[in-house]
């Protein structure tokens, strides 16, 4: 009795600081959440202690509450628009917008160190905002961002002292000046990362080769494609410490002296893991890199067009590699030696080298896939352009590779069969979902019916992230995405022939998922607006540029659907193609 | 609402097959051959009808409802590919990437000839609060674009967008009419940084020069019209 009471009285009475520093240990978005759940005061502990918040939709959230609830936050991470808007899909404008995060964390977290934005609207005042409010700012991740300027890094690159980290990937800028590079100050020495790929224009140059060579923790270095190759060699040679390595176009007038410069830079390089770039490919410089390949455990060849017999060359040398990125260029014969090759192989992506020709340009077939799947047992993310597929081939790659966690499969042509039977490729997929029990992510493509998404209502337990498109027959097959997939956070879907009664019926299932996309398929207006009525937590925005939906009959599909749910209301910055369904009746007619 | 074109020399200004001179695109095989011309270049009594005609509510529905874009058809030639949009699923800033193709000369036929570049470009309307962004690639003709651009700012225009017909470069007087009107005409700033009235050159190498289009008021455009003229007599 006395043994009990004692236990109770050390629960009660146990310091917050040691419970802090317990909690310290744990990092994971989603540990943290269920350790707010316990009771009040670990709540109350644990958001005072909480250092790194991931908002997965900025619309979700207004800045305020998450300043109200965890007022210590060192590192946001933040994401904008829906994934379509990669290819095309959203309009410009949609939204998006950092700026009135910015600058509510300006003043309530003088603190932050890390800001990481995915597909976010971010201008030149936003960056001078970031570069002067944050005295200990050390983390900027721009991926697939826009709305700046070379004058926003210029400012970013003069105040922040104690900049580690400068991540544009992917990002649309204004290349205005190639000196912002200099704004730097010579006495700054404190550079890590640095990813500059996205940028039109060359760079000051010497400003750079200063800036790598003073850095001495410089780990990352990705070049622009405007970056000359016969410079590459000096620059390495101010940092053999580098890991990762960008490289800028890959071609140059073939002069001796400039490969063999390179080489032995290359040969300097004992840390070296990770390589990319090579725009441009002027294939006999590739042995240059030839010294670093047996370490190399990351390789992106994807804007590289170089020919099989020179990918496999280059590959067939990379034992160690885990993660390659390669156009199609690659063939099933190179995949054939990939797979014979590179036994510690994770990741694949195969990007299509020509996806508008009408016809195959290279002999990549699923026969690479397979040859890969059977080859490399770690292999679990696969993403994979092809222009054939066959059932017998998925089921033999879900039979290799039950352990796969992201399977994304595009064949180029919407609703193509199964080319050796003709029929749909549901039983393929169904394989898929069927073995590979961990599947968080997928991407279907080819001839799909109903069934397919029956299959992945009933097994696909684990599944996050689903992508559709020109499949189904009908609102069953929504129906069974939406009532099976347990785990399902986003689902984007475009040209299927979905509509009112799915959604409907599933209404509840979307306060549990992140979002919902729709586009080219067949829910009413009256659907969309019946949503957000009855939805309170939930934004129905109903994308289209036609004009007012409400001057069309409710009957009237939409273009374009998107659904996410929010604690914070309709949002107020949407552009004129975008109306909220409000969740009263009564809204403007 | 806009009229379907006046009937002013459509022929003519129709981009059919077979250019004079066998300029841009297919390259022989056209059922219809213009004088051909020494030079090979066109004037602009060629360019094709630049109407930007609004659509009625009608046309707009029956275009939405089916999203693959379809292509001037002609039998001498193979039908295009029509293009889906963000079909297949490649990232802009890919397509954007593949497009920029630096001269190398160890570049094989192959691999240049293959890819279909992607040509985005932003465009502004003016007056309209938002910008826009196009894949030029995405379009066979002028009038495709004018289609598709009509479309897009529909929502801005008061009507005024197109009903004067097409921008007949060869008449001046008709041209300085529309130009000195509050008529909304397309321009394009080219890889030199010029401005340009849409229109004055072949298709294909408006695609491959325009880095920006710009919807402006005819009256603004007015001090373009005699550069472009210029430009096309120093081009040829």
């Amino acid at each position: 009795m006395q043994q009990q009471q004692k236990v109770a009285a050390l629960s009660y009475s146990f310091p917050e600081e040691v419970l802090e520093h317990v909690f310290s240990f744990i990092d994971s978005t989603k540990d943290r959440g269920s350790i707010s759940l316990v009771c009040k005061s670990w709540y109350e502990i644990e958001r005072w202690c909480r250092r790194r918040v991931f908002v997965g939709n900025c619309y979700a959230i207004t800045p305020a509450m998450v300043i109200k609830r965890f007022p210590k936050v060192r590192s946001i991470t933040l994401k904008g628009k829906p994934h379509f808007a990669d290819f095309n899909l959203v309009p410009e404008g949609w939204g998006g917008y950092v700026c009135p995060w910015i600058k509510a964390m300006a003043v309530a977290f003088p603190c932050l160190e890390e800001i990481k934005l995915k597909r976010m609207v971010i201008s030149d005042d936003c960056l001078d905002l970031i570069a002067k409010s944050f005295k200990n700012f050390k983390v900027l991740v721009l991926i697939s961002c826009e709305g700046f300027t070379t004058d926003g890094l210029a400012s970013i690159a003069a105040n922040c002292r104690n900049l580690r980290e400068l991540d544009l990937r992917e990002s649309e800028v204004e290349d205005i000046c190639g000196h912002w590079l200099s704004h730097f100050p010579d006495s700054y020495t404190s550079l890590v990362s640095l990813n500059i790929s996205c940028l039109a224009n060359e760079v000051n140059f010497p400003a750079l080769e200063r800036l790598v060579s003073r850095c001495p923790n410089m780990h990352t270095l990705r070049l622009n494609r405007a970056a000359p190759l016969d410079k590459l060699a000096n620059l390495l040679r101010g940092a053999p410490q580098l890991v990762e390595l960008g490289t800028g176009a890959y071609t140059s007038e073939m002069r001796p002296e400039v490969f063999t410069n390179l080489a032995a830079a290359f040969s300097g390089c004992k840390q070296m893991k990770g390589l990319s770039g090579f725009w441009d490919v002027l294939p006999s410089y590739l042995p240059a890199v030839y010294p670093v390949c047996s370490r190399l455990t990351s390789l992106n060849l994807s804007y590289a067009t170089i020919q099989s017999p020179d990918l496999i060359k280059l590959v067939g040398q990379c034992q160690s590699l885990q993660r390659l990125w390669v156009l199609d260029y690659i063939e099933d014969a190179g995949l054939d030696m990939l797979a014979a090759s590179c036994k510690d192989l994770r990741e694949l992506r195969v990007f299509p080298s020509d996806p508008f020709g009408l016809e195959a340009n290279v002999a990549l077939t699923e026969q690479g896939l397979v040859s890969v799947s059977e080859g490399c047992p770690k292999l679990h993310s696969v993403l994979y352009f092809c222009r054939q597929m066959t059932n017998a081939a998925l089921n033999t790659i879900a039979r290799n590779r039950p352990n796969m966690t992201r399977f994304r499969l595009c064949i180029i042509e919407p609703r193509t069969p199964d080319y050796l039977t003709l029929q749909s490729l549901d039983s393929g997929f169904g394989a898929i979902v069927e073995h590979c029990k961990d599947l968080q992510r997928l991407s279907l493509s080819g001839l799909l019916t109903d069934r397919v998404f029956e299959h992945i209502g009933t097994y696909a337990k684990k599944l996050e992230m689903l992508s559709v498109a020109f499949a189904g027959d009908s609102d069953l097959g929504l129906h069974h995405v939406l009532s099976g997939c347990d785990n399902l956070r986003k689902l984007e879907i475009r040209d299927c022939p979905f509509g009112d009664k799915a959604l409907l019926a599933n209404a509840a299932k979307l306060e549990t998922m992140r979002s919902l996309w729709m586009s080219s398929c067949s829910v009413s207006y009256g659907a969309c607006k019946l949503l957000g009525q009855k939805l309170p937590r939930l934004n129905v925005e109903v994308i289209d540029e036609r004009g007012p939906p409400n001057l069309r009959p409710d009957s009237n599909p939409v273009e374009k659907l998107y659904i996410y749910r929010t604690i914070s209301g309709p949002r107020l910055d949407m552009p004129g193609y975008v109306w909220t369904m409000e969740d009263d009746s009564a809204y403007l007619e | 609402m806009a009229t379907m074109g006046h009937g002013l020399n459509l022929k003519e200004t129709e981009l059919c097959l077979g250019l004079p001179g066998g300029g841009g695109g297919g390259g022989g095989g056209g059922s219809e051959v213009e004088t051909p011309r020494a030079s090979g270049k066109r004037g602009f009594s060629e360019t094709v009808d630049l109407k930007l005609n609004l659509q009625t509510k009608e046309d707009l529905n029956e275009k939405s409802a089916s999203k693959e874009k379809t292509l001037l058809k002609d039998p001498a030639k193979p039908p295009a590919k029509a293009q889906v949009v963000g079909w297949p699923p490649v990232r802009s800033y890919r397509k954007n990437m593949m497009a920029q193709k630096v001269n190398n000369t160890e570049d094989t036929e192959k691999t240049t000839s293959n890819t279909t570049a992607a040509a985005f470009v932003k465009v502004s309307m003016d007056g309209a609060p938002y910008l826009r962004k196009v894949d030029l690639t995405m379009y066979k003709t002028y009038k495709d674009l004018s289609d598709a651009l009509a479309k897009m700012f529909s929502s801005f225009t008061t009507g005024n967008y197109g009903a004067q017909g097409m921008i007949d470069f060869m008449n001046e007087s008709k041209l300085m009419d529309l130009l000195n009107s509050s008529e909304y005409v397309p321009t394009y700033e080219d890889k030199d940084g010029d401005w340009m009235l849409v229109g004055d050159v072949p298709w294909e190498m408006f695609v491959g020069s325009c880095k920006r289009l710009r919807i402006m008021k005819g009256s603004e455009a007015i001090g373009l019209a005699p550069r472009a003229m210029e430009k096309c007599k120093n081009r040829s």
